[in-house]
């Protein structure tokens, strides 16, 4: 498999306060990666360092063998680079179904290829909303939706652009163990079909079942990177999790 | 545009037979600059609470100072009292002021998670109907106080200090140390500090960021009434004056730093002095612009340093 | 209805009320109704950026005279007529806008709104010190007596402000429908969400910015020609900014509709007003209804008669 993503000595400050030290990290087409670590340890700074939502000071991203220094957010959505928030960031104002709208005009568009017409875009909301079971509220607003669904739409949204790289940030917290075993077999499908994708989140059963492959930051830095299993009898971060 | 050039030209030669650059008149103006400084950072104070540290973008704030400024006019034209003093004796009222503003903000904004547009335009409103209110009240002529300051001046060589600018710089001055006391040494001070930015601690500690809050946005609407009473002190007052003080003070308070006192006081300095350097180089008419050039400079220049908060 | 078949009726009803006025036999009811239209422009060109991307400007103003200093610079340099120098406005404001927007646009929406008021000080200090457009004592325009085939010259501007209000008003009605208006309101629903659903952000902002100046300018422009005579402080007075939003807002700032709802009436409200009471308490009116109906009426009166409607429904 090759190479997809590559971080290579990511750094970020906020003020004096180091919020990334020198990230090193490699995503190979098709993985399933799971990141975790404790409250403040850099992960959704990471995302959106990634994601062009705020700017490294040091290292680089590439994507595909790119270089993304520079790309602004809505560019690196275009290439294929999608993220759901950790709080779900609906548009208020509009329906759920035009809530996913919004990234089939603006990022499938976007692309070369054939353009979506308004009939396609509606067939491609129903598909999407049937996928996390939301076609009952495609006419609602957003304001109608419990907190499950909200995140199952902030998920929906991400997956509307058509991702090659999927970075859901904790989409599963506070949902039962019935609609997490639903999100997962969500994201399952979405790998399967090619999708590579980085799971952020703390139910640690949700990530084992899930991840390929195991990374863990404590205070900015990465302190262990590998198979699930080993990397949670690793003592650093049995240390970092146990105190 | 040749007139431009001409009067900046002619202007720094006044009073100076070599036609050099004359010291004494150098020096008084940027003495000057940094009295009128002084007043700014009063005027600006109550911003860097509620727009520094609250994030509520109270552009209404130069309007309650005019207020205050016609509350001094008011009380010392009739009984002819000290304009510091009924302005001091004035604060608990415009301390309830703020409260009920906020209140009302809170309600209808805050709460509801639509500050950005529509908090925007109530401040706006309040903005323009105090000023239309007081344009029926008063009229748009100027109106001023007497107090025995108001003239004199003092003298150290060739500088001039003029107690009408020396006495609001030192009531500035002594207001600002007040305030920086009270948000370091006192617990709800440093709540206040602290609310921005994490409202979970404060609950923690048992302190409800709402009230924390309204006192804060409170007590920033009570220094408009000292600096309402330091604005007429110094220039005489019409209604729509006030407008010339929301491009300074945002200014001032972005230019400091967004909240930081300290900052604050550095930039209201800076801006007296650059301001009154223009009015005697360039000709009063160009002063009003040096401020929001300031101001659009900054925004345009130090974005990340504005949003990295 | 389509854009075209929309632009049509607008036409239609705009010659059906000028046909009206002129029945009327009174020029006055064309000097009262140029005010009021022009208050339609300057509310929907305020609605296309404040409404539709949630930035809200406070110097419409600026705007609205630098529209009317592009007609007073061009009457001394290079007379040309009167719609001309409306497309001249448009682009000179346009420009601003878009100057504007690179200046400020990356910032958050609270620094936009304080630097609009910015903006409107350095072009007022700007203008008055020019000499050349008058500077603070301001500039003569000199207005033909009557035109051809339409009679008074009143009436020949009143029919310029007519059209444009209902070219702006369908523009405005086809980018609410467009993508673009769509984008607009991911903006201004969230921002970051926008950009993470790869909405150009910053580049529909200045689409919003540019075409919003745009109108406004093209609004400012005939203004020499109605007053014939232009100081900066009737051009640059802070009751336009004030009406754009007051109308926008009391309107409602989600659909074409509110701007004109809120222009039309607030507009006529405010010309029958000033016959009996002074522009002062005309003002005063406009901003407590402001402030009214932002606490009360968030969503304006169009925001009104549609919850209305629901509830009907139910």
């Amino acid at each position: 498999m090759s190479e997809l993503l590559a971080v290579e000595n990511l750094g970020k400050k906020f003020g004096g306060f180091v919020a990334l030290d020198g990230i090193n990290l490699s995503v190979r087409k098709g993985e399933r990666l799971g990141l975790i670590g404790p409250n403040g340890s850099g992960k959704s700074t990471f995302v959106n360092c990634i994601c062009g939502t705020l700017r490294n000071e040091t290292g680089s991203v590439r994507f595909e063998g790119a270089l993304l220094d520079g790309k602004i957010a809505h560019q690196r959505t275009r290439i294929g680079l999608a993220r759901s928030f950790q709080l779900p960031r609906p548009f208020m104002t509009m329906s759920v179904a035009d809530n996913l709208r919004i990234p089939l005009l603006y990022t499938v568009n976007a692309r070369s290829g054939p353009r979506i017409t308004s009939g396609d875009a509606a067939a491609r909301t129903h598909e999407l909303l049937a996928l996390v079971g939301l076609e009952a509220k495609a006419l609602h607003r957003p304001s109608d939706l419990t907190q499950i669904e909200m995140r199952k739409l902030e998920l929906a949204r991400a997956i509307a652009t058509e991702p090659k790289l999927l970075i859901a940030d904790e989409a599963m917290a506070g949902l039962s163990q019935s609609e997490i075993d639903d999100i997962l077999k969500l994201l399952m499908q979405l790998n399967e079909r090619g999708i590579t994708v980085i799971l952020i989140e703390h139910i640690m059963s949700a990530v084992m079942s899930f991840s390929q492959r195991l990374v863990v930051f404590v205070s900015g830095r990465k302190i262990a990177d590998g198979v699930p299993t080993d990397v949670m009898r690793d003592p650093d971060v049995v240390r970092a999790y146990l105190g | 545009m040749a007139s431009f050039n001409e009067r900046a030209a002619t202007l720094p030669c006044l009073g100076t037979p070599a036609c050099g650059m004359s010291y004494d008149l150098l020096i008084n103006a940027i003495v000057a600059g940094l009295l009128l400084g002084g007043f700014y950072v009063a005027v600006t104070i109550g911003l860097s609470i509620s727009f520094g540290i609250l994030d509520i973008v109270n552009i209404a704030h130069p309007a309650f100072i005019i207020l205050g400024a016609y509350v001094v006019y008011i009380v010392n034209s009739q009984f002819g009292l000290d304009p510091i003093l009924v302005a001091v004796v004035m604060l608990p009222v415009f301390y309830a002021l703020g409260a009920g503003v906020y209140q009302v903000y809170f309600l209808s904004f805050e709460r509801r998670g639509q500050a950005a547009l529509r908090g925007l335009a109530f401040f706006f409103g309040l903005l323009f109907v105090n000023e239309v209110a007081l344009i029926l009240v008063f009229g748009v002529d100027y109106r001023y106080v007497t107090a025995p300051y108001i003239g004199p001046s003092l003298r150290l060589g060739p500088i001039d200090f003029p107690l009408r600018m020396l006495i609001p710089f030192l009531t500035a001055m002594v207001m600002f140390a007040a305030i920086q006391l009270f948000l370091s040494r006192t617990f709800i001070g440093r709540a206040i500090k602290a609310v921005s930015q994490d409202q979970l601690a404060l609950r923690l500690m048992g302190a409800d960021p709402t009230r924390i809050k309204r006192i804060a946005f409170a007590l920033s609407i009570a220094t408009a009434s000292i600096a309402g009473a330091l604005l007429i002190i110094i220039q005489p007052i019409e209604p729509s004056i006030g407008r010339e003080f929301i491009g300074r003070a945002f200014a001032i308070c972005v230019l400091g730093g967004m909240g930081s006192l300290p900052g604050t006081i550095v930039a209201g300095l800076l801006l007296g002095v650059v301001e009154s350097l223009t009015a005697t180089f360039h000709g009063p008419s160009w002063s009003p612009a040096i401020s929001f050039g300031f101001l659009l400079i900054t925004l345009a220049v130090r974005p990340a340093g504005l949003m990295g908060r | 209805m389509k854009t075209w078949t929309f632009f049509l009726a607008g036409l239609a009803v705009g010659a059906l009320t000028f046909g009206a006025a002129r029945l009327t036999g009174n020029d006055y009811v064309f000097f009262a109704g140029y005010v009021v239209l022009q208050s339609v422009v300057l509310a929907t060109a305020w609605n296309i950026l404040g409404g539709y991307t949630g930035y809200v400007n406070f110097g419409s103003s600026a705007f609205f005279a630098v529209g009317a200093y592009t007609t007073v610079f061009f009457y001394k340099t290079f007379p040309m007529p009167v719609p001309l120098l409306v497309l001249c406005g448009g682009v000179v404001s346009g420009i601003i806008g878009l100057g504007m927007g690179y200046l400020t646009l990356r910032l958050r929406g609270a620094f936009f709104a304080i630097a609009t008021i910015a903006l409107l000080v350095v072009l007022q200090t700007l203008i008055v010190n020019w000499t050349y457009v008058g500077g603070s004592r301001g500039a003569y325009i000199i207005r033909p007596q009557s035109v051809p085939l339409l009679g008074s010259y009143i009436q020949y501007l009143f029919l310029i402000m007519l059209t444009l209000a209902v070219v702006a008003v369908t523009c405005a009605r086809l980018i609410e429908r467009s993508q673009l208006g769509f984008g607009f309101a991911a903006i201004r629903d969230d921002e970051m969400a926008a950009e993470a659903s790869g909405v150009p952000t910053l580049k529909l902002k200045l689409i919003a910015t540019t075409i919003s100046g745009a109108f406004m300018g093209m609004a400012g422009a005939p203004f020499p020609y109605y007053i014939s005579y232009l100081q900066p402080s009737s051009a640059f007075v802070l009751d336009y900014s004030v009406n754009a939003i007051a109308m926008s807002m009391i309107g409602g700032t989600s659909t074409w509709l509110g701007p004109v709802i809120g222009a039309l009436l607030l507009g006529t409200l405010q010309q029958v007003a000033s016959v009996t009471a002074s522009p002062a308490v005309n003002l005063l009116i406009v901003g407590l209804l402001l402030i009214f109906f932002v606490i009360v009426a968030p969503n304006g009166i169009v925001g009104l008669a549609q919850s209305l409607r629901a509830r009907m429904r139910r």
